[in-house]
C-alpha cells in the first residue's frame, strides 16, 4: 500500500481539487481524501506537489516507456504508423502487449491496408485484438469514397476514427505552410486551407454516417471554426492538437531548422492564436505530445529531406502548463485534456482517480523552472523547443502502483 | 569642423570603420548589407579587365591569370547537375591560381547511401580552402557550411538562393546602365521555383531598384508581394516602362499541364517578343540566366540582338564575380592585411 500525503489532488474526471491523501493498493486507487493512513502504508510526502491521474497521451508514433515516464505519461494511444503498419490483428495484439508493464499501449488499428488509403483494413478484427480506435495514420485518406466507407463501416464497431485532416493531394510534396516565410526560404508549401478542406469533408462524412470522428490535430482558424460549428449542431467530432501548434508559428523554421519540420507544418501566428483560443473555449479537447522520436540521421538533413515530427513525451506537461500560466485554462481543465478527455474518447481505463481506477499517478511541481534541452532528454532529442525555459517538472510517475520515475 | 547633424548615407557607402565584408561564407544575399554587395561588385571589375586580357596592372602582361590563390584547394561540390555554373566556378578558380577539383553528382558517395553531412565531413578532412556547393534542397548549403571549417560559397540551393547569379546580373546591369538605383527591373517567368529570382529580389531591392515579377499565377510564389516586389500576370502591363527585363527559364517538366498548359500557350502570353518589348523603356536591357528555351520564354531574335541582349555578357560577368567572391572569402586564409586570421571572429 502507498499513501501519498500533502499533495494538491486534482481529478479532472470528477472536478475534485483539494489537498488530500491518496491511497493505492493492489494496483488501484482505494481512497482519495482518507483521513487515517493505514499502518502498513508506505507514506510518500508530496507536500507542495500536484497529484493527478497519469497522463494519457492520445496519438504517439513510438512506444517509448522511458521518455513517457519522465513526462508523467502512463498510457499512450499508439498510431498505426509502425513498421509494418498496424493493419493486421496480430500486429495490433503485439503492439498492445509491448509496453506492459511500464506503459500501457492502446493501439489504433490502421484504417486501410498498408495505410495506403485504398482498401479497408480489418478494423473489426483489430478491435477484437485490442485496438481502441481506427486511424488514417500520419497522412489523411485522399479518396473521399474510401473515407466515406471507413466512417460508415467503423460505426458498426462503435470505434472512434482518428483522422489526419490535410488534403493529401494539395499537400503532396510540401513541407511548409504557404506564406512569406516559405517563399523567402524557398520551401515547397501548401496553403493552410488544405486543412479546412479536409476538415470540412471529414465532418460532413461523419455527419452523414453518424460515426465518431477525432481530428488528431486541427491547426488553423478555418479548420477550428468548422469543428466549432459542427459540434454546436451535434456532430460527434472532437479535435486535438500538440503543443507546437499553439506555441510556435512558421517563423520557427527560420534557418532551415529541421526540428521544426512538423506535420501539419507550423502555421501563421493568427492560426497559432486561433489554436490557443480553441483550447480555451473547448473546441480542442485533447492535447497530445505527438511523440515521434527521430534519430540524427533522419533530422540532420536539408529541411525538405528531413523526416517530420518531434519528440514530445518529456515536454508535454510543462508545455501544456503554459496554458495555465497565460490564463487559457485552469489547471484542472489543462489536465483534463491529457487525462479524462482522451480516456473517455477511446474508452480507456485510467485518466481518473475514482476508487477502483488504475493506480496510475503523476506528481509534479507546477512551478519548478527548467530549460528544455534536447541533448539531455532520456529519449531522442528532436524537439523544436530546444533552449526554451518552461515551468512544471514531473517528480514522480506511478504506473499500476509501481514507482517508475522520480526526479 | 563640426559634423553635419544628419549625414546623408548612400546605400552603397559602408559606415566608417566597418569591415567591407565581415562574413566567413557567402550563403545568400539575405542578410548582406548593401555596401557589402557593392564591395563584391567593385572587386569584380578588375577581373573583368583581366579576363579580357588587359591585366597589365597585375603584371600578368595580358595573360588571363593571377596567382593569388596559388596553393589553395578549391572544391566544387555540385550535388545537382550543372554545366555553366560549374564551368564558371572552375575557370574563376583556375584564373586565380587555385587547385580546383570538381565533385559531380555521379562521383559523389550520396549515391552509395552516405548522408550529406558525412560527405561534408569527408570533404572537410581533405583540408580544402574554399568549397563551392550546389544542392537541390533549400537550406542544404547552410547545413553543410555549419559543419565545415572553410569558406563556403553557395552556387544554388533548391529554390532558396543563388547569390553569385544575382551579383553577376547586378554587375551586368551596372556596366550597361551605369547604375542600379532607380531602375525598374521586371523578372519574368517561373518565379515559384527560381532561386535566381529570390536572390535578385534581395540584391536589387537593397541597391535601390524597383522590382516587378511577371508570371502566370501558378508560377508566382504565394505572398511574394510581401518580399517587396510588384506582381503582374500580364506581360504587357508588367513590361510597361521597365529598364531591364530578366527572363527566367521554364523547365520542361513544368510545362505540359503541370503549371502551364503548353509551351505554345506560354510563349503566346508570357514569352518575350518584339511587340511586348515595345512596352518597355527605350534602351531596355534583356537578360537571361541561361540556358535559354528559344521560342518558349524568349524569341530567339531578341536573345541574339547584342544591342539589347546581355545574355553572353552575363556569362562573362559570372566569371569575374566568382573570382571576386573566391578572392574575398579566402583573404583571411591568405593572411591579407586587414582581414582577420582564420579562427578569429569576423
Amino acid at each position: 500500500m502507498i499513501a501519498i500525503t500533502g499533495a494538491r489532488v486534482i481529478d479532472p474526471a470528477t472536478g475534485f481539487d483539494a489537498v488530500a491523501t491518496v491511497l493505492l493498493r493492489d494496483r488501484v486507487v482505494v481512497a482519495v481524501g482518507a483521513s487515517a493512513i493505514p499502518s502498513d502504508a508506505r507514506v510518500i510526502d508530496a507536500a507542495g506537489l500536484v497529484l493527478a491521474p497519469g497522463l494519457v497521451d492520445a496519438g504517439v508514433f513510438r512506444a517509448d516507456p522511458a521518455a513517457c515516464h519522465a513526462g508523467g505519461i502512463t498510457r499512450i494511444v499508439l498510431m498505426p504508423d509502425q513498421r509494418p503498419p498496424l493493419d493486421d490483428p496480430a500486429l495490433v495484439a503485439f503492439a498492445q502487449a509491448m509496453g506492459k508493464p511500464d506503459v500501457w499501449v492502446h493501439p489504433l488499428v490502421a484504417a486501410t491496408r498498408d495505410l495506403a488509403g485504398q482498401e479497408l483494413a480489418e478494423i473489426g478484427l483489430g478491435q477484437a485484438a485490442g485496438a481502441v480506435g481506427v486511424a488514417t495514420g500520419r497522412l489523411g485518406i485522399a479518396s473521399s469514397a474510401v473515407m466515406y466507407r471507413l466512417l460508415a463501416y467503423s460505426r458498426a464497431f462503435d470505434m472512434t476514427v482518428v483522422s489526419h485532416a490535410e488534403d493529401a493531394v494539395l499537400t503532396a510534396g510540401s513541407v511548409a505552410t504557404e506564406g512569406e516565410y516559405a517563399t523567402r526560404l524557398g520551401l515547397a508549401a501548401a496553403p493552410a486551407f488544405a486543412e479546412s478542406l479536409a476538415v470540412a469533408r471529414d465532418i460532413r462524412l461523419a455527419e452523414a454516417t453518424g460515426a465518431r470522428l477525432h481530428l488528431r490535430q486541427v491547426t488553423t482558424a478555418e479548420g477550428l471554426d468548422l469543428v466549432r460549428a459542427a459540434r454546436a449542431r451535434g456532430v460527434a467530432v472532437s479535435a486535438g492538437v500538440t503543443p507546437a501548434h499553439w506555441l510556435l508559428n512558421e517563423t520557427a523554421v527560420a534557418g532551415f531548422r529541421s526540428f521544426a519540420r512538423l506535420s501539419p507544418p507550423l502555421r501563421s501566428d493568427a492560426d497559432r492564436r486561433a489554436v490557443e483560443a480553441a483550447i480555451g473555449d473547448g473546441t480542442i479537447s485533447v492535447i497530445a505530445s505527438g511523440h515521434d522520436p527521430r534519430s540524427q540521421e533522419e533530422k540532420r538533413l536539408p529541411f525538405a529531406d528531413a523526416a517530420p515530427g518531434m519528440a514530445g513525451a518529456e515536454t508535454l506537461l510543462a508545455l501544456a502548463l503554459s496554458l495555465v500560466r497565460n490564463g487559457t485554462l485552469s489547471l484542472a481543465a489543462a489536465l483534463k485534456t491529457m487525462t479524462a478527455a482522451p480516456a473517455a474518447l477511446f474508452g480507456l481505463p485510467g485518466g481518473s482517480l475514482s476508487v477502483g481506477a488504475p493506480a496510475d499517478i503523476v506528481l509534479f511541481d507546477e512551478q519548478a523552472p527548467w530549460r528544455i534541452a534536447g541533448d539531455r532528454f532520456i529519449g531522442a532529442g528532436n524537439t523544436p523547443f530546444d533552449g526554451i525555459p518552461v515551468a512544471g517538472r514531473v517528480r514522480m510517475t506511478i504506473k499500476g502502483g509501481d514507482i517508475v520515475w522520480r526526479a | 569642423m563640426p559634423m553635419p547633424p544628419n549625414p546623408v548615407m548612400l546605400a552603397g557607402t559602408a559606415p566608417a570603420g566597418v569591415h567591407p565584408f565581415p562574413h566567413a561564407h557567402l550563403l545568400g544575399l539575405a542578410g548582406l548589407q548593401p555596401w557589402e554587395m557593392l564591395y563584391l561588385l567593385d572587386e569584380a571589375e578588375q577581373w573583368v579587365e583581366l579576363n579580357r586580357g588587359a591585366g597589365k596592372s597585375t603584371g600578368s602582361g595580358g595573360s588571363k591569370h593571377d596567382n593569388r590563390l596559388a596553393g589553395l584547394t578549391q572544391i566544387n561540390a555540385f550535388f545537382e547537375n550543372s554545366t555553366r555554373t560549374l564551368l564558371s566556378f572552375e575557370i574563376a578558380g583556375k584564373r586565380l591560381g587555385a587547385d580546383v577539383v570538381n565533385l559531380g553528382v555521379s562521383g559523389s558517395s550520396l549515391k552509395k547511401g552516405e548522408t550529406l553531412l558525412d560527405t561534408a565531413l569527408t570533404l572537410a578532412a581533405m583540408h580544402p580552402d574554399v568549397i563551392v556547393i550546389r544542392h537541390g534542397s533549400s537550406g542544404a548549403v547552410q547545413l553543410i557550411a555549419e559543419k565545415l571549417g572553410c569558406p563556403v560559397l553557395n552556387a544554388g540551393d533548391g529554390r532558396h538562393e543563388h547569390p553569385t547569379q544575382a551579383l553577376l546580373d547586378a554587375l551586368t546591369i551596372r556596366r550597361r546602365k551605369g547604375r542600379i538605383e532607380g531602375l525598374t527591373v521586371a523578372i519574368c517567368g517561373d518565379i515559384l521555383h527560381s532561386r535566381v529570382a529570390r536572390s535578385n529580389f534581395q540584391l536589387l531591392a537593397a541597391l535601390g531598384a524597383k522590382v516587378r515579377v511577371v508570371a502566370p499565377p501558378t508560377l508566382l510564389p504565394p505572398h511574394v508581394d510581401q518580399l517587396g516586389v510588384d506582381c503582374f500576370t500580364s506581360m504587357d502591363e508588367g513590361l510597361k516602362g521597365v529598364d531591364v527585363v530578366m527572363m527566367l527559364r521554364l523547365q520542361t517538366e513544368r510545362m505540359d499541364g503541370a503549371y502551364v498548359p503548353s509551351t505554345r500557350e506560354y510563349f503566346r502570353f508570357f514569352g518575350l517578343t518584339e511587340e511586348r518589348l515595345r512596352h518597355a523603356a527605350d534602351g531596355v536591357l534583356v537578360m537571361h540566366p541561361g540556358p535559354m528555351n528559344r521560342g518558349v520564354e524568349i524569341d530567339g531574335r531578341i536573345a541574339d540582338d547584342i544591342a539589347r541582349s546581355a545574355v553572353t555578357e552575363q556569362v562573362e560577368m559570372g566569371v569575374a564575380v566568382r573570382m571576386a567572391c573566391l578572392d574575398v572569402l579566402t583573404r583571411s586564409r591568405r593572411g591579407v592585411p586587414g582581414w582577420p586570421p582564420v579562427g578569429a571572429s569576423l
